[in-house]
């Protein structure tokens, strides 16, 4: 989804220079979900279904307040519900609102091979641009969230957009607007982080979590998305949350030092290519060498 | 609620318990959060399962379902013991030093208070009064000359050292002190410890008589349907009253209501035993006007030196002018206001009894709007074998539901769907969105809403069904009489639509007009005959005023709709709102606002001012409006509990206030594992009804149901509507059992797997959620499981119209049992055997 109003930074795939680089400076906008004031209502995945247009699919009950195992190439925002018992015996139902986490530097776009299928804003959003998605998958190796999912019958790639459309008017995402309790907030990721860490600052002072803090993992150059956790040392317990999560290597060495390798390999079927043309001449159909219909 | 939503941000310490507003009242448990994040308010959830509440709480306590008094009676204990509790405000704004008379008995021994007729399962109350008290407040004895038996004493005798022996506070501790910390643990299953924890937690908030902080309690029907729910929400409000939480910003006894107008709906009468505004309904013994109000207002009854307001005692005011609304001009002095006209409630009609009566041919048929008869249960099956002998069935509803489909209940076989004669009328009716009208929500506001889109096809606006049913009834009794068609024929209906009543002209009607030139002498205030009354205040007992609901006065003016006001502004920062809506009564936020003062008339808590007494102007004034008299001086005493004739609040509930005794009792559920540890030889409430036909069965553990269960609802669902929803079908998609862990080992279940649960009343299949969430309990000394049951599920609906779910209904398992005060049946906590399918 193309928004006018927005500038993009990173583009995926793309040769030369980035079109309007530079010609408006942005705020960096980010979510902040406080896990520990999220009550697990669901209302944040009905709105993003309702904002984005997105079908109803099936679901199963499987042991769990939990819609689905995972999101969806048709479902972008998922809260995870896992129950934990501390070492002091008390119980704990955790949910973690599960989305796109707007990396800084983003591994699907890194590995993306096609040109301007992904691109990343000047404001942060990493959206998807499913005209020019050519369906490799690459995007989904490069995650280390788990997030971008194919549809297997258009072959093309979704997630979250962070409701580029709303954020580019001025607008909170969907998400945001429904939550009833507050736990979601949205705004500069300098504000958020601000406030994220006044939050985990509290709960340290007044609450029996000691170890709360704030999620913006720098193996990913912080990101667009950042949770307060009661237990910041553990954000596994979380629904499986990276505690360092990194782009593969395979990607950064595809996409980073070994890019030109690529180019040099791509040089060489262009060049092989050409020598090929000139020894044995452009390619003929079949039609051409068989006039008049079938030997 | 006594307070408000918004004004739970100002809580300094809530105890959520009989409910799970995470789940059920998302919207509004954004006040709750707002007190952690701004204030670092902690909050305490005891429940028996580990909800979603839960899981934002700072204390969570699992509790054994329907043990809550025993529970709440420990804190009692404790903060008695502890001297945790708010000594001006227990002497001044309670009946704690009131005498009660001798004769009275508590059930320490026998487990029921004194007068208990066990041949007809009642109490005679005369037993539970005040003494009289002579000029000085010392009891008299002997019979007072000119004192009714069954009302209370003018000058209730009283000891203001609280320590004569038959005083509430004294008779209060004695009663209570049963309720020990390992008494709590044998019922409640809570650990003393952990017990003891909570009860330091909640009641240190009075730690050394200081009333700055302010604690709050909110619950919902985890509460109110038990066989004892109103009991145990008076615990608590006894609890709030003697920790002097009640009337203050932050603090109170908060009811969360269920559905958006579910306030609204109780406000307006949706109960036998009351007329709007909490009117009593007159009996067959009230053979006029007169004799009917003599016996519903009541007179003062207070300490010599103090000055009580007893807004009841303007009960005829609210009567007469609701008899205008009514008749109309057919209403006059000479006829009693019509008097005649009114139904006299010879029995009790409560929604149980009413499908008892059906199931025994007594009533013929139901119109059924906005609920779901079958589904809500309790005991299903009666209730749809009932309607399968009833002539006839109506049922305005916007979906096909399991109620207009009783016929097709799982079970029924087509052989059997022939015999039933039951004609069934379906009317397609507007949704909530194709609707005008007003909301009353749990805070008292009366909020108006505009209709977003016409109704689709043929659906009618209710008001619509219901006033062409009327004008079709007037015309046949013009035609063909009647027994006593006067009260059809004088029926006033003088909307400019009679088809097609607006709901703002009910609205009106609701809030009064002038019928005559009316003038105030104090203010010169003029109000001019058809003019809108500015509120309550100036109805009057002489026809000259109509109201249909005198709680209500004040929210249609001369000035407009108030309902539809939209300011959101807020001076005092305490989240009154007041030009928000309209909040009945007279538009005030915190009931009973005077007791947030001292007895001088200033606040207890500088930071939190609501109302004081202004000495400059000898008014009360204030962020709020002040309920109280606006003149009546401090030093005059008058007490701020205006709706009771003491002036105070209730630690002992006098003669007919309670079926079931004047102090809280912890009795069990009808269906319980264990004995009553207080008094095994009565171990439920001596009140019950239980009822008799075929379809009634109540379980013993020894007959094999010795598993707890707990019917809830999901925040993904509401009620049995939102299954006919895609979307939120895709959330929850299929019903459920929660089950502990530990008993899911036992009977080898795995997560997700079927299993069914059955009552002696029936069975209901569902997948397992094996959780950690639920522990097992000992409970006085025998291993418990508890179960959790979601209500959703039905026959009619997305999934189930496709074959996918099992289609039974949760209340197939429940009792038909009730309370004896508001008549809840008991959904929380009855017995059933669990296996795998």
């Amino acid at each position: 989804m193309s928004q006018a109003a927005l500038r993009i930074q990173k583009i995926s795939g793309h040769a030369g220079s980035i079109p309007g680089e530079d010609t408006q400076r942005q705020f960096t906008v980010c979510k902040l979900v406080d896990t520990t004031t999220c009550i697990g209502c669901k209302a944040c995945e009905v709105a993003c279904m309702e904002w984005n247009d997105l079908p109803f699919g099936e679901t199963v009950f499987d042991n769990s307040y939990q819609t689905m195992p995972e999101t969806r190439w048709n479902y972008w925002n998922l809260i995870l519900f896992n129950e934990h018992e501390r070492e002091d015996g008390n119980m704990m139902l955790l949910m973690r609102k599960d989305q796109c986490m707007h990396c800084a530097e983003p591994g699907c776009l890194e590995a993306c091979p096609a040109d301007g299928a992904i691109v990343q804003y000047t404001n942060g959003v990493v959206d998807f641009q499913q005209d020019k998605c050519i369906g490799c998958g690459y995007c989904i190796t490069g995650c280390p969230f788990n997030i971008p999912k194919l549809n297997k019958e258009t072959k093309r790639v979704y997630k979250c957009t962070l409701c580029s459309d709303r954020v580019s008017e001025g607008l909170e995402p969907a998400c945001i607007k429904a939550c009833p309790t507050g736990c979601l907030h949205f705004g500069s990721k300098d504000d958020m982080k601000l406030l994220a860490e006044q939050r985990a600052k509290q709960l340290r002072e007044h609450s029996n979590y000691p170890d709360a803090g704030v999620y913006d993992p720098a193996g990913v150059g912080g990101t667009g998305v950042i949770y307060v956790l009661h237990d910041a040392k553990n954000p596994e317990l979380y629904g499986g949350l990276p505690a360092n999560p990194r782009v593969p290597r395979s990607v950064r060495l595809w996409k980073g030092p070994l890019k030109w390798l690529g180019n040099v390999a791509m040089i060489g079927g262009v060049l092989g290519l050409a020598v090929h043309y000139l020894r044995y001449g452009p390619k003929e159909s079949e039609e051409e060498r068989h006039p008049g219909g079938t030997p | 609620m006594t307070n408000g939503w918004v004004d739970i941000k100002n809580t300094d310490l809530m105890l959520i318990m009989g409910g799970n507003p995470a789940e059920n009242h998302p919207c509004g448990f954004k006040w709750a959060i707002e007190a952690k994040r701004t204030r670092n308010a902690k909050m305490i959830v005891v429940d028996p399962r580990f909800t979603r509440t839960a899981s934002v709480a700072d204390y969570f306590c699992q509790i054994r379902a329907g043990a809550d008094i025993a529970f709440l009676g420990g804190m009692i204990r404790y903060a008695i013991d502890n001297n945790y509790y708010a000594k001006e405000y227990l002497l001044n704004y309670t009946n704690a030093a009131f005498i009660v008379k001798e004769g009275f008995k508590l059930p320490d021994e026998d487990g029921v208070f004194s007068g208990f007729d066990a041949g007809k399962q009642s109490y005679d109350k005369s037993s539970w009064n005040y003494a009289a008290g002579d000029a000085s407040g010392k009891p008299m004895h002997g019979a007072v000359a000119g004192t009714a038996a069954a009302s209370l004493p003018e000058r209730p005798a009283h000891d203001f050292t609280l320590q004569h022996p038959n005083c509430v506070f004294q008779l209060l501790r004695k009663h209570y002190s049963r309720y020990t910390p390992e008494m709590v643990e044998r019922i409640t299953g809570v650990p003393k410890e952990q017990f003891a924890k909570i009860a330091e937690v909640f009641t240190s908030i009075r730690k050394d008589g200081d009333m700055k902080k302010v604690a709050t309690v909110i619950y919902a029907v985890g509460w109110t349907q038990h066989t004892f729910g109103t009991q145990i929400i008076r615990t608590a409000a006894m609890l709030q009253l003697l920790l002097g939480n009640v009337g203050r910003a932050g603090g109170g006894v908060n009811a969360l209501r269920g559905h958006s107008n579910i306030q609204g709906a109780t406000d307006m009468a949706g109960i036998f035993d009351n007329l709007p505004g909490y009117l009593k309904v007159p009996t067959p013994a009230d053979s006029s006007f007169e004799g009917w109000m003599k016996r519903i207002t009541p007179k003062p009854s207070k300490p010599g030196n103090w000055d009580s307001f007893n807004y009841y005692g303007n009960t005829p005011k609210f009567a007469v002018s609701l008899l205008k609304a009514f008749y109309g001009d057919a209403a006059t002095k000479q006829n009693g206001w019509a008097y005649d006209y009114l139904p006299k409630v010879d029995r009790n009609y409560s929604w149980v009894e009413l499908w008892d009566n059906m199931y025994n041919g007594i009533v013929k048929g139901l119109i059924s709007f906005g609920m779901n008869g079958v589904a809500i249960g309790p005991n299903s099956k009666k209730n749809i074998d009932a309607l399968k002998k009833a002539d006839w069935l109506v049922v305005g509803e916007i979906y096909p539901d399991e109620t207009s489909e009783f016929w097709r209940s799982p079970g029924i076989t087509q052989e059997e769907m022939k015999q039933i004669q039951t004609t069934v009328y379906r009317l397609p009716c507007a949704g909530f969105a194709e609707k005008d009208g007003s909301f009353t929500n749990s805070a008292r506001w009366l909020q108006w809403k505009n209709a977003a889109l016409p109704p689709p096809g043929s659906a009618r606006l209710d008001q619509d069904i219901l006033a062409q049913i009327f004008l079709k009834l007037r015309e046949l009794y013009k035609k063909e009489s009647g027994k006593f068609p006067d009260p059809i024929l004088n029926l006033a209906w003088t909307y400019t639509l009679p088809a097609n009543p607006s709901l703002a002209e009910v609205l009106k009607e609701i809030n009064g007009k002038a019928l005559a030139e009316l003038a105030d002498p104090a203010t010169k205030q003029e109000i001019k005959k058809g003019q809108q009354l500015p509120g309550f205040a100036w109805l009057k007992d002489d026809g000259t005023t109509s109201c249909g609901n005198w709680i209500d006065s004040g929210c249609y003016t001369e000035a407009g709709n108030q309902t539809a006001r939209r300011d959101p502004s807020d001076p005092s920062g305490l989240g009154i709102h007041q030009a928000w809506a309209w909040s009945w009564p007279a538009n005030r936020r915190v009931l009973y606002n005077r007791a947030s003062c001292d007895v001088a008339g200033k606040p207890w808590d500088a930071s939190r001012k609501q109302v004081w007494w202004s000495e400059a102007t000898q008014k009360w004034v204030g962020n709020d409006v002040p309920d109280f008299k606006a003149d009546s001086n401090p030093k005059d005493h008058m007490g701020p509990f205006i709706m009771n004739p003491e002036g105070v609040g209730r630690l002992f509930g006098p003669l007919a206030a309670f079926a079931d005794g004047p102090f809280p009792e912890f009795y069990e559920p009808i269906e319980s594992p264990v004995e009553n540890a207080l008094h095994p030889k009565q171990t439920n409430s001596p009140v019950i009804t239980r009822f008799s036909t075929p379809d009634d069965k109540y379980a013993k553990a020894s007959d094999g149901y010795d598993i707890i269960c707990t019917t809830y609802r999901l925040t993904e669902h509401y009620h049995y509507w939102t299954k006919n929803n895609p979307m939120n079908v895709q959330l929850i998609p299929e019903p459920f059992i929660e089950i502990p862990v530990e008993l899911a080992d036992k009977l080898g279940i795995r997560g997700a797997e079927k299993i069914k649960i059955s009552s002696v009343r029936g069975s209901y299949i569902a997948k397992a959620f094996v959780t950690k969430r639920i522990k097992p309990m000992t409970i006085d000394g025998k291993k418990v499981y508890q179960i959790g049951l979601p209500i959703h599920q039905g026959y009619r609906g997305v999934a189930e119209d496709e074959g996918k779910n099992a289609r039974t209904l949760a209340n197939l398992l429940s009792p038909t049992v009730y309370d004896p005060n508001s008549y809840t049946p008991e959904f929380k906590g009855f017995l059933v055997k669990v296996e795998k399918v």
